[in-house]
């Protein structure tokens, strides 16, 4: 501790130089905590997916539909507890730009597939009462201000109804939470009782398959099973853990992961290099400083450590001065104005960013503290 | 603390030679050089530029090695410590005061004072005490929250011998510690160098250039082409 003022004071020789260097380093943060939570928004249905649950889906596509009648097959096949059908709706609520994900569903099925969905008993029980009923989570409700009792009209650009219209009208009877951070609040959930008897074509048909297995350990075996059963006919499957399947959807976009991580480290890279140069320039022109602090008792290793602390201090102000601006950039919410399921700075990326802090104060620094170290202090008195 | 102006030999130098390589070339600066400096002198080394004076005095200081030879300071063989506890002896027992101050320009002239007592177990009360003590030695208590760009460079000088004397060392090594300073600041480093020679009984080794500095010294030395006389060498 006696040592830190001798760190900070080294930082105060140079002000603009410190400065410009500690802003460069707080902008890569900025960026590292923004596109962290991005690529967050990317991942977070596949970082909740359950390890215990599959999805089957046409072997040609996710478009092509399959048989209501596929579920009861299922749930005969060995290590099938479960199995539950979605159908994508696709519709449009006021404007194509207010994207959401609407799915028909089997209300029953849900609760007991989704745990992570956090229903009270009152809007269960509505949701089953209604028939046009819908089950909202809260991100998509605070996005649009939408309140229970609301009536919410969507248009349908896939499913027309058999009286022609193509606007079909729901009501906001429950409302879930996520039981976890980075559970999708963004989705609106309906009946398909209510879709399946509305719907102009299509009877009877669904868009996949939610399977929970008994033991997530038999996963392939299980979805092998499954797809097996179903070979040869009509309708083949392809079964996948809900992880993978929600990963191959994400990636339809782009490896969003590797485009981020590509930039980041491409910012990280240069800011690197703006602090090492730093540091390099700061021990060089303090050489007889150094070679001062050696002669009247400091040891080698205490300079080695004095240049770190140096660069520890610069990267730790410009570092967490970032992440912080990042945090509160990142609350200020969703850039796109709703459309990420979710969109929030992880527990777990802050501390990447603190240990990315320490790796780049190391980096940077380790070379100038390395020569402050070797100086020879006869030498550098001359200088 | 050293016994005031006792006999006995603090410093022995014995049969050093200093090589330094440049390239391929190979100068010999110091050759089998013999010196014994008791304690409590204060000794003026002089001679021409490249005599190796400032070398001499960096090795009694533990800055650099001989090439051959042994150097005892206080009993002590300093030329086989390790670079660890060479820097330890020289927190110790070393009071260094360079002509061009070397004092930290971000650091107020109390703060610089301290330096050397960071390497203490000293709380911080006691560290500012200290300094303080020996700023008020030179006469500078009243620049302790100056920087040295606030101070003369006489002021400075008084700041670098406070750091230097602030640890209370056995040895206090001047190199130059009034070529950069007009007549009349010069003097009063000298003045309060031979006060702390003659009042606190530090053994000095000054190197120095001018005939008028060395003046003040108990004992002069000339050194040229790495061997000591007692004759100015013309």
């Amino acid at each position: 501790m006696k040592y830190l003022y001798l760190i900070f004071s080294g930082l105060k020789r140079k002000k603009m130089r410190t400065g410009l260097t500690i802003l460069s380093i707080m902008v890569a943060f900025i960026l590292f905590g923004y596109l962290t939570a991005i690529r967050q928004a990317f991942d977070a249905g596949v970082e909740v997916a359950g390890a215990d649950r599959l999805v089957v889906r046409h072997k040609v596509s996710i478009i092509q539909l399959l048989p209501q009648s596929y579920e009861a097959k299922m749930e005969r096949i060995d290590g099938v507890d479960n199995a539950v059908h979605s159908t994508w709706f696709g519709g449009i609520y006021q404007e194509p730009k207010n994207f959401f994900a609407q799915m028909a569903i089997v209300p029953e099925e849900l609760f007991d597939m989704y745990p992570e969905l956090v229903i009270s008993d009152e809007h269960k029980a509505a949701w089953l009462e209604n028939r046009s009923g819908v089950l909202v989570g809260r991100g998509l409700i605070e996005r649009f201000g939408w309140k229970l009792g609301d009536r919410i009209p969507i248009n349908a650009t896939i499913w027309g109804k058999k009286d022609g219209g193509r606007t079909w009208e729901f009501d906001l009877v429950a409302i879930y939470d996520g039981a976890e951070k980075g559970t999708d609040t963004s989705q609106f959930f309906f009946r398909y009782d209510f879709f399946d008897e509305t719907r102009a074509g299509g009877t009877g048909q669904v868009g996949w398959y939610t399977v929970r297995i008994a033991d997530p350990d038999k996963a392939t075996e299980v979805a092998a099973a499954i797809d097996a059963e179903f070979a040869n006919s009509a309708f083949e499957t392809k079964a996948e853990p809900e992880g993978a399947f929600i990963q191959g959807f994400a990636n339809q976009i782009g490896n969003i992961g590797f485009i981020i991580m590509s930039i980041m480290s491409a910012v990280f890279f240069t800011i690197l290099l703006v602090a090492g140069n730093t540091m390099a320039y700061t021990v060089r022109e303090r050489t007889s400083e150094l070679a001062v602090l050696k002669a009247i008792g400091f040891t080698d290793q205490a300079v080695l450590g004095l240049v770190l602390g140096e660069s520890l201090a610069l990267t730790f102000v410009g570092g967490v001065i970032g992440l912080g601006l990042a945090w509160l950039l990142v609350s200020t919410g969703d850039p796109t104005g709703g459309s990420f399921p979710v969109f929030y700075l992880p527990t777990r990326d802050l501390f990447m960013g603190a240990l990315l802090i320490l790796a780049m104060a190391f980096i940077a620094g380790i070379i100038p503290a390395l020569q402050a170290q070797k100086l020879q202090i006869a030498d550098a008195l001359r200088r | 603390m050293t016994d005031k102006n006792s006999n006995d030999t603090l410093v022995k130098v014995q049969g050093v030679d200093k090589v330094f390589k440049r390239g391929s070339e190979v100068i010999h600066v110091l050759g089998g050089l013999n010196l014994e400096i008791p304690n409590g002198e204060f000794l003026a080394l002089m001679g021409p530029s490249g005599s190796g004076k400032s070398t001499l005095l960096n090795l009694i200081g533990g800055l650099d090695r001989p090439s051959e030879g042994t150097i005892e300071v206080g009993g002590k063989r300093i030329d086989k410590l390790s670079n660890r506890k060479l820097a330890g002896w020289r927190a110790r027992h070393v009071g260094l005061v360079f002509q061009f101050y070397n004092l930290m320009p971000v650091l107020s002239a109390q703060k610089n004072v301290e330096l050397p007592l960071l390497l203490t177990t000293l709380s911080r009360a006691e560290r500012k005490k200290r300094a303080a003590i020996a700023l008020d030695i030179v006469g500078l208590s009243h620049r302790a929250g100056h920087y040295p760009r606030q101070l003369s460079g006489g002021e400075q000088q008084r700041t670098g011998i406070a750091r230097a004397i602030v640890t209370d060392p056995t040895l206090l090594l001047c190199d130059e510690p009034t070529g950069d300073l007009d007549r009349k600041s010069g003097d009063e480093i000298l003045d309060l160098l031979q006060a702390l020679n003659k009042e606190q009984g530090k053994t000095i080794i000054m190197v120095t250039h001018d005939i008028h500095a060395a003046a003040r010294a108990t004992r002069t030395l000339h050194l040229n082409k790495g061997q000591l006389s007692t004759e100015a060498i013309d």
